[in-house]
């Protein structure tokens, strides 16, 4: 029998080592798996390298795992916000390392680790500061920068319903990375408002199919 | 003689003015958003969020709020019958797929030959922190820029060569100023709309050749 359903945010990150890469959910607050994220934060795993949109904002979820001192390097597209003062303050004391990828390029990248893809050529940063360095080439009279796919060990991300084989619903805008992160990484950890039975989610409108769903934790 | 001035309400309106029925729009984050104001209901323009929205609605009224459903700024909105909603390499695809018929963005400068600059001022002590304005300014078919025309030392933002770090290379079709409607592109630059300045009045302000739209 295959069973997805962990009992608690604890046991489901319970393996997740030092130094591992972590993809995180989430645009602004929407989709942010905080009982997920606080679950890490408990658990003690440090200098981790963070994948989010952005780099946490306020006092909760993202953000206290930085003020927590546990994040080596975010890679994001987004980090300053009004109230990002604990990344601002790691930032400019050098205690975090920054890669900054538009944020087309940053969704296109795990997508293409989630889909076995080994680079691809964006038209997305040509001629800018953030393709410096990088392969360029010239398609049908178009510029394009060479891309490499952005691979995690975990993945944390946020669900409104799932199945105990990890297919998953999710809600609104707060859908953003998770279907992409969840196939992404080598496990995903999905929190989920509602564990239903099998059956109970209509085949067509499940978004991600088990398969890319490890864990499931309802919160 | 200073310049006729339009106000930001009055740019909106005229940026509005020139969407057709049936565009799909995507507006920045900032200026760009008043635009939404001036798209009558009545007329179906298709807002697209880059978080992940199609069919993007007005704020709700007050105590309506949905922390699941905002816009790339983060603010509260909601979804008119008939939108949807998609993950963010959809959401990008859509962009860099050339299926946006129309962005409104906001610009620090916009080079004659259309190029965009954005995202930072570079400045040594700023955040960098780029958000979806890359994919944005080259996935559009067409790329509006709404910004003032001068900055408050009085230096045009219209320019030869981008200062500022670039967004993107020839990207933008037209900047909708405080002071008129210009197009930039291959050609180099032409006055659109003038909002009553001659030509050669707001030449005299700016660094570039100013010629009459054909």
């Amino acid at each position: 029998m295959i069973n997805k359903i962990f009992a608690s945010a604890a046991e489901a990150l319970h393996d997740l080592p030092d130094g591992a890469t972590v993809m995180i959910g989430g645009f602004g607050n929407a989709g942010m798996p905080s009982e997920l994220i606080d679950a890490l934060i408990d658990q003690g795993a440090r200098d981790l390298t963070i994948i989010n949109n952005n780099a946490g904002n306020g006092e909760t979820g993202l953000a206290a795992l930085l003020k927590a001192r546990r994040v080596r390097k975010i890679i994001c597209s987004f980090p300053r916000q009004h109230d990002s003062h604990h990344f601002d303050a790691l930032y400019r004391a050098g205690e975090i390392i920054l890669e900054l990828v538009p944020q087309g390029n940053l969704a296109e990248r795990i997508r293409a680790a989630g889909a076995g893809i080994g680079g691809f050529y964006t038209p997305t940063g040509y001629g800018t500061a953030l393709a410096q360095g990088k392969e360029t080439r010239e398609i049908n009279g178009r510029h394009y920068v060479f891309e490499l796919p952005l691979a995690a060990d975990f993945a944390l991300i946020k669900a409104l319903k799932g199945d105990r084989w990890g297919n998953l619903v999710y809600r609104k805008t707060a859908r953003n990375f998770g279907p992409i992160m969840a196939a992404a990484a080598r496990i995903t950890v999905a929190q989920v408002s509602e564990c239903v039975g099998l059956g109970d989610l209509d085949p067509e409108v499940v978004v991600t199919p088990g398969i890319y769903v490890q864990r499931l934790v309802q919160v | 003689m200073a310049l006729i001035r339009r106000d930001r309400a009055e740019i909106a309106a005229r940026v509005a003015a020139d969407i057709p029925d049936g565009s799909v729009v995507n507006l920045g984050i900032g200026l760009p958003t008043l635009v939404a104001n001036y798209l009558e209901a009545d007329r179906e323009v298709l807002l697209h969020s880059e978080n992940g929205v199609l069919g993007m609605g007005p704020a709700p009224v007050p105590g309506e709020e949905d922390p699941d459903l905002i816009n790339a700024g983060k603010q509260p909105v909601t979804l008119r019958a008939g939108g949807c909603f998609f993950h963010h390499a959809d959401s990008f695809g859509m962009m860099r797929g050339g299926h946006l018929d129309i962005c409104v963005l906001g610009a620090f400068q916009v080079s004659e030959r259309g190029d965009l600059a954005n995202w930072h001022t570079g400045e040594p002590d700023a955040i960098p922190a780029v958000g979806g304005a890359m994919d944005l300014a080259i996935g559009a078919k067409q790329v509006f820029v709404m910004m003032d025309l001068l900055t408050k030392q009085g230096q045009s933002k219209l320019v030869a060569h981008c200062d500022y770090p670039l967004t993107g290379v020839g990207c933008v079709s037209r900047v909708y100023t405080d002071h008129g409607v210009f197009a930039v592109g291959p050609e180099g630059l032409f006055l659109v709309d003038g909002y009553g300045n001659s030509l050669a009045h707001l030449q005299a302000v700016l660094p570039v050749s100013l010629r009459a739209a054909g």
